[in-house]
């Protein structure tokens, strides 16, 4: 396996320590930083994120998001985790009037508060807890479960971005990758076995566009 | 669809596990890192440590197990017991913690989990409630704190529908009729708090069988099952727990071979 330097974008917005953990476990020589001078030098970036799509956007409003941009514009591999996914997109409801990065058109959408599942139980928003994934693409395995924690997620405009969709009262883009850019809305950090392998894959040299 | 969460408990008292599992090949029961890797591997969704340390003094150690747990065991971790200012929440969080859960605090000054959900997120606010059935009456329960001895006289379904309009992410429900008689969960009280808001329920207190964590979920809908007994005095699994589930059509994460 070809790890190389892994650099995890902080945004600030919270503790990191379980995603440099998963990436050490997984042989990775990680750090944190939010200093586009360090992380520009490594050979992956991650940028996870947990709070608010407000925050978030606000963190990279400057010199960080313009490097972000720059990293995904170069073709080096990139992994966005919850937020770091949502943050590639237009914009969010969570947030009216703040910019996302826009490298892909689209929005961020929160769940209805009246979602039911087939059996017309009430779905509670946020959706935590352990949920399953369908898709077809070699970095996943098609019904392995994940961990989320949110509120909102992505709606591509485009959907053939689309690589997993999860069901919570219907399927929800859960995954989404093209080219260098892998982002899910799941926490593979905390997603045990399922996790591992996925990190796993983004620090190998199996391609997933 | 979203699994049913299965949450092992681990009481902990300055580092240690107040009532640990002896596990084949665990070299120190009383760790709670390695029960925790343990619980893990079984199939465990989430682990909660509850810190029943007494004084202030040995909060050091408890930073040090959270990041040695957080460090090595790949779900969710939860941390609750003497949580009372916003120093406690961050210094956990940056730990390595996922979620803590406050009790008595949130009592004493509500708006502490609006200021704590704002700072940190409503996923990583979980408020802890115990309650206790009025006596003579069966559907008023009041929230209890201090470690059930004291009845602050809130009714418990209004407390919630409180805690989740205030931003918490979830409500840790434990019924103190129940906890430690191994009678099963408190069902009615369950199903009330499950019914009257719209975050996810945690249920605790009382499981002594498979039947139990059932009861818990189906009937009383609860979104996941906390059990500490069973569990450490070894008589299930977390994957029998999980197997057992299966069988009887609620939705878990199947238990992962390693």
């Amino acid at each position: 396996m070809t790890t190389g330097r892994v650099a995890i974008v902080d945004l600030g917005l919270g503790n990191l320590h379980s995603v440099a953990k998963a990436f050490e476990r997984a042989g990775a020589n990680a750090e944190l930083s939010a200093d586009p001078d360090v992380f520009l030098r490594a050979d992956r970036l991650v940028m996870p994120g947990q709070g608010a799509f407000k925050e978030c956007a606000h963190a990279l409003a400057g010199e960080l998001g313009e490097a972000v941009r720059a990293w995904i514009d170069s073709g080096r591999p990139y992994l966005g985790i919850c937020l770091g996914m949502q943050a590639l997109f237009d914009e969010s409801e969570e947030a009216p009037g703040e910019k996302g990065l826009g490298i892909f058109p689209g929005t961020v959408k929160r769940f209805a508060t009246d979602l039911r599942d087939p059996r017309g139980v009430r779905l509670k928003v946020p959706h935590i807890g352990w949920n399953q994934i369908e898709s077809r693409h070699p970095v996943f395995e098609n019904e392995e479960w994940y961990y989320f924690v949110h509120s909102y997620y992505c709606v591509p405009a485009e959907e053939g971005l689309v690589v997993a969709t999860t069901d919570y009262g219907g399927p929800f883009c859960s995954a989404i990758a093209r080219d260098n850019v892998l982002a899910c809305q799941f926490h593979p950090e905390k997603s045990q076995h399922a996790g591992a392998r996925l990190i796993g894959h983004f620090l190998g040299d199996l391609a997933w566009n | 669809m979203l699994a049913k969460r299965i949450i092992p408990c681990l009481d902990v008292k300055e580092g240690r596990v107040v009532k640990g599992i002896n596990f084949v090949g665990l070299r120190d029961a009383g760790d709670p890192v390695e029960s925790a890797q343990r619980y893990s591997a079984g199939g465990a969704d989430e682990i909660t440590f509850l810190d029943i340390t007494a004084s202030h003094e040995n909060r050091r150690t408890l930073f040090d197990l959270v990041d040695r747990t957080a460090s090595t065991v790949a779900v969710p971790l939860t941390v609750g017991g003497g949580v009372r200012e916003r120093r406690d929440v961050s210094e956990l969080l940056h730990a390595g913690a996922d979620k803590v859960s406050i009790n008595s605090a949130a009592v004493s000054n509500p708006d502490f989990i609006k200021e704590m959900a704002e700072a940190y997120g409503s996923q990583a606010i979980v408020v802890a409630i115990d309650a206790k059935r009025v006596p003579g009456q069966t559907e008023n329960w009041t929230v209890y704190t201090h470690g059930g001895r004291r009845d602050t006289g809130l009714d418990a379904i209004a407390w919630a529908r409180k805690m989740a309009d205030y931003g918490a992410g979830e409500i840790l429900l434990t019924s103190m009729d129940r906890d430690g008689t191994q009678d099963g969960y408190d069902l009615l009280l369950t199903r009330t708090v499950v019914d009257a808001i719209s975050i996810p329920v945690v249920a605790s207190g009382g499981v002594g069988t498979l039947r139990h964590v059932h009861e818990g979920l189906a009937a009383g809908g609860a979104d996941a099952a906390l059990a500490a007994s069973i569990f450490h005095d070894g008589h299930y699994t977390v994957a029998e727990v999980k197997e057992y589930l299966l069988d009887h059509g609620v939705c878990v994460r199947p238990p992962e071979r390693d």
